[in-house]
């Protein structure tokens, strides 16, 4: 069979058997066997097919186009003719939703390397932890007493288990992640991107009873509309000036049943005629020079599009489209100012953070600017490499302080967001994308790790812990093989482990940006400040929690190792969390897989930018030679080991005391404990407003609306109670008077009929004598005449 | 009553001169119509008050036939024709129906009350 037909075959199946799943479960969920026990069999086994599938298509994509090392330095030529035609990708509609004038939604598929990557990520992350949540969530097998939920009686929340409905949602968050993967227009990618919010939202909240859980849930929920808003205005100024949702050109049949090349966002930003250099497209000039385009004879307007654009007509467009999507991102992948939701989230069952809240669905937003990427300016890169920076401070300082250990691993993760953000914000697409797959193989380990620890402990708190090595070795060790992976370890220039690969890449990226565009060199900073917080907090975590004596006897005494269906994954992500950055002689690797996928046009660099000044973004490549190369290796590699260094000197020989340093930095202490104040802030800023002026609408509705309608009714009343006493004494009293006199009349008249038939003739008689007198009487006259 | 019956009828008479007259039927006429209601109103056994009746509408009847008659007005009178005689047949015919249903109540109001006073039947006195 063809490629082009094969790809979408298998990767389109292996996106709807986890909702054939989802919907099995939905509907038979509690009678797969006792309390619902198969239902993880038929999740994990959609999943395992999904893998199974993803690896076939995978295999398919490096037969038709095997990985080759990258070419560096001097043989950039021979590139030339590769990088014109762009990178390979297949693209197509499955089905038309809707068609009508220039208007068109489509469920179809965008497919290259990243999305072969990524579905061959995404499916294998997911069957781990498929098969780790198997064993985490056996407690829900049977009724569940739920400690943390007090009821106003005093007792403890007593629920029936949710097994299904676990495994159910995570089958839907599976279909929704890889919708996202394969989408081929924008405006798929929306719909999945709203249903990966909502299963987010399921799955936070799966303990629902608690508060904090479904107050985390909403949270989580609202602050990812606010960035969708964002996303939603992109949307419109893409679709409003260009037309067309679709990634790639597609072919459609025109009106006279020829067949008509309609231009995707890709081509229409980066036309293939202009080399893939980044351009305002047509229609967005047009649609900016509204004015001018009403004035000028519709011929001479093709004409003068280039003048047009030239004057800089519709770069804000395009500008505001990319921020537009980007910040939609921002929500998703909980960037500044939005990041807040996701350490909330980890309310969540552990599975759900491994997964969702730290592999796929929070790099979504960075797969998404990834898969954007040829549309975003030189302007919308710098934006986005900004909020990294931020975020990747932020996030990192907090982590230095954090008591518990999936908030430690959830600030971790947004701080690591960051850094895939920044990297693709300086032009290093691929070291962005390369950091968000081996990102998501040790962040997922590292969760299930700590949920190996809570499920042993029965605690979240790393206070309590310490010690775990000796009674947990495989959980300590996978850890350890985690913490080494996220802080990039390694021997310099030789080997390392998964995280000194992507890590070195951005370092490398972020360094030769900032050598190109002093007035940036911040960023550099921020990434290399980054490398040392991270190095920091992962090993004051892993001390803590597994060296030294432990600090509760009681939490000590009853933990152990977690079962084999939990560490097997451990063991398997351990390993690729290892290998998953390693580039076998001959090239094959990742990063030369994404390569493959590489935006074209972005290869050789670009400039530009109207409203931060000219940038330069450099080349790649240019970051992997040389003097840079060397530099920011080094930078890495000493930024990485003096925080490990200050970790074991504080909490491991402990020559230093945490306390102390508390207490010499309180100010900044309390303000990191504090998280930057960042939840009181929006509570100040948005939620105590939105309050106020709910309370003032119902003020308003209760004062004001309630009053004016009850003082109708009130009048309504009075004026009733007038009708009413009209009504009574008036009408009836007219009645009844009638009434009564006819009645008395009636009584007087009785006594004449007095049942005596010889009155009653008597009473003829005397009446007929009477009117004959009378009418003798009367007409005397004219009798007489 | 009977002043001013015979105040009106004795014009009648005197204007007649010899012979018999429609006067002298009238006289007839009112004579048993007097004793018709008389009886009707001093009568208290039922049947005796049908007699009643029956004199009243006899009176009314040699009424018509006088006034039809025009042997008895002269052949200058103006004539009833024979319509007198026609009316005069009607009324026998009703009262023949009169009576039949009287006599019915009657003798029902007998099977009743065992009696035929009319002073008895006061049931649907007001």
């Amino acid at each position: 069979m063809d490629i082009a037909a094969q790809l979408p075959l298998l990767l389109g199946l292996a996106w709807l058997v986890p909702l054939a799943s989802f919907v099995a479960i939905l509907f038979f969920g509690p009678r797969m066997g006792p309390h619902g026990r198969n239902a993880a069999w038929v999740a994990t086994a959609a999943i395992v097919t999904s893998l199974v599938l993803s690896l076939l298509a995978a295999g398919t994509w490096l037969g038709a186009h095997p990985v080759q090392a990258a070419h560096h330095g001097g043989s950039h030529g021979s590139d030339h003719s590769a990088e014109a035609a762009g990178p390979v990708a297949y693209a197509g509609d499955w089905y038309t939703l809707y068609q009508g004038g220039g208007l068109r939604l489509s469920i179809g598929w965008y497919i290259d390397a990243l999305t072969v990557a990524m579905f061959v990520v995404v499916t294998f992350i997911a069957t781990c932890i498929h098969v780790y949540a198997s064993g985490y969530m056996h407690d829900e097998l049977h009724d569940v007493t739920d400690h943390e939920v007090h009821l106003s009686g005093g007792g403890h929340l007593h629920r029936p288990g949710r097994f299904p409905r676990f495994f159910q949602a995570l089958s839907l968050f599976c279909f929704s992640m890889l919708g996202i993967v394969i989408a081929g227009n924008l405006a798929m990618v929306f719909v999945f991107w709203e249903l990966v919010g909502i299963c987010s939202w399921f799955l936070i909240g799966f303990y629902y009873e608690r508060t904090s859980a479904s107050t985390a849930a909403n949270k989580a929920f609202i602050v990812n509309r606010v960035g969708d808003f964002g996303m939603l205005i992109g949307l419109m100024a893409l679709w409003g000036a260009l037309g067309t949702l679709q990634f790639a050109d597609s072919k459609a049949a025109g009106p006279d049943g020829a067949q008509v090349v309609r231009p995707g966002l890709f081509g229409l930003v980066r036309p293939a005629e202009g080399g893939h250099a980044l351009q305002v497209p047509d229609g967005m000039v047009k649609f900016a020079a509204a004015d001018l385009v009403a004035t000028t004879p519709a011929a001479e307007v093709a004409a003068k599009i280039d003048d047009w654009r030239s004057m800089g007509l519709g770069r804000w467009l395009l500008f505001i489209a990319g921020v537009g999507i980007f910040c939609g991102c921002v929500g998703k992948s909980a960037q500044f100012p939005l990041f807040v939701w996701l350490p909330d989230a980890m309310e969540g069952p552990t599975p759900v953070s491994a997964l969702v809240h730290s592999a796929t669905m929070v790099a979504a937003g960075v797969y998404l600017v990834g898969r954007f990427y040829p549309v975003l300016t030189p302007d919308v890169l710098l934006v986005i490499a900004y909020v990294g920076a931020i975020t990747l401070f932020i996030a990192a300082t907090i982590a230095l302080v954090a008591n518990d250990i999936k908030r430690v691993l959830a600030y971790s993760t947004v701080s690591q967001l960051g850094y895939m953000m920044l990297a693709l914000g300086v032009g290093g697409w691929a070291a962005g994308l390369f950091h968000l797959v081996t990102h998501a193989f040790f962040k997922s380990l590292l969760f299930l790790c700590s949920g190996s620890v809570i499920h042993a402990c029965h605690t979240n708190d790393m206070r309590k812990m310490g010690g775990l090595a000796r009674v947990m070795p495989w959980t300590a060790g996978t850890m350890l093989v985690g913490c080494l992976a996220i802080i990039g370890a390694g021997v310099p220039f030789v080997i390392g482990l998964s995280g000194y690969y992507s890590k070195d890449a951005i370092l490398a990226q972020a360094l030769s940006f900032s050598r190109a565009n002093p007035a940036h060199s911040i960023l550099f900073l921020a990434v290399a400040g980054g490398a040392f917080l991270t190095a920091f907090y992962m090993f004051r975590l892993w001390f803590m929690t597994f060296a030294g004596e432990p600090r509760d006897h009681h939490v000590a005494d009853h933990a152990h190792e977690s079962p084999g269906v939990m560490v097997a994954p451990l063991v398997v992500l351990a390993v690729l969390a290892v290998a998953a950055g390693w580039t076998l002689p001959g090239g094959f690797g990742l990063p030369n897989l994404l390569e493959q996928a590489r935006p074209a046009g972005t290869a050789e660099g670009m400039t530009g930018g109207f409203v931060f000044g000219n940038l330069t973004f450099p080349a790649e490549h240019e970051s992997h030679e040389g003097a840079i190369h060397v530099t920011a290796t080094l930078t890495a590699f000493a930024t990485a080991l003096a925080g490990v260094v200050l970790a074991a000197l504080m909490y491991l020989v402990r020559i230093i005391s945490p306390a102390v340093v508390a207490t010499i930095f309180r100010p900044v202490y309390s303000f990191l404990a504090g998280r930057w104040y960042f939840d009181e802030l929006y509570h100040a800023l948005f939620v105590l407003p939105a309050l106020g002026i709910a309370e003032l609408a119902s003020g308003t509705d209760r004062g004001v609306i309630d009053r004016i309608i009850e003082g109708l009714a009130w009048t309504a009343r009075q004026l009733a109670g007038i009708d009413a006493w009209i009504d009574r004494t008036i009408v009836d009293g007219l009645v009844n008077a009638t009434a009564n006199a006819t009645w008395h009349a009636g009584l007087e008249l009785k006594k004449l009929q007095t049942g005596h038939l010889r009155q009653y003739v008597m009473f003829i008689v005397v009446g007929t004598v009477a009117l004959f007198v009378l009418a003798s009487l009367l007409f005397r006259t004219s009798m007489a005449g | 009553m009977t002043g001013s019956c015979v105040g009106a009828v004795v014009p009648l008479l005197a204007s007649a001169g010899d012979g018999v007259s429609v006067a002298h039927y009238l006289v007839v006429g009112a004579i048993l119509f007097t004793a018709g209601i008389v009886c009707m109103a001093v009568k208290r056994n039922a049947l005796g008050v049908l007699m009643g009746i029956e004199l009243v509408l006899n009176g009314a009847n040699v009424n018509f036939v006088a006034f039809a008659s025009p042997y008895l007005r002269g052949q200058g009178a103006a004539s009833l024709g024979l319509d007198g005689q026609v009316i005069a047949l009607f009324v026998i015919l009703l009262a023949a129906a009169e009576a039949a249903v009287a006599l019915a109540i009657t003798l029902n109001f007998y099977n009743n009350h065992a009696t035929v006073d009319v002073d008895r039947a006061d049931d649907l006195k007001g």
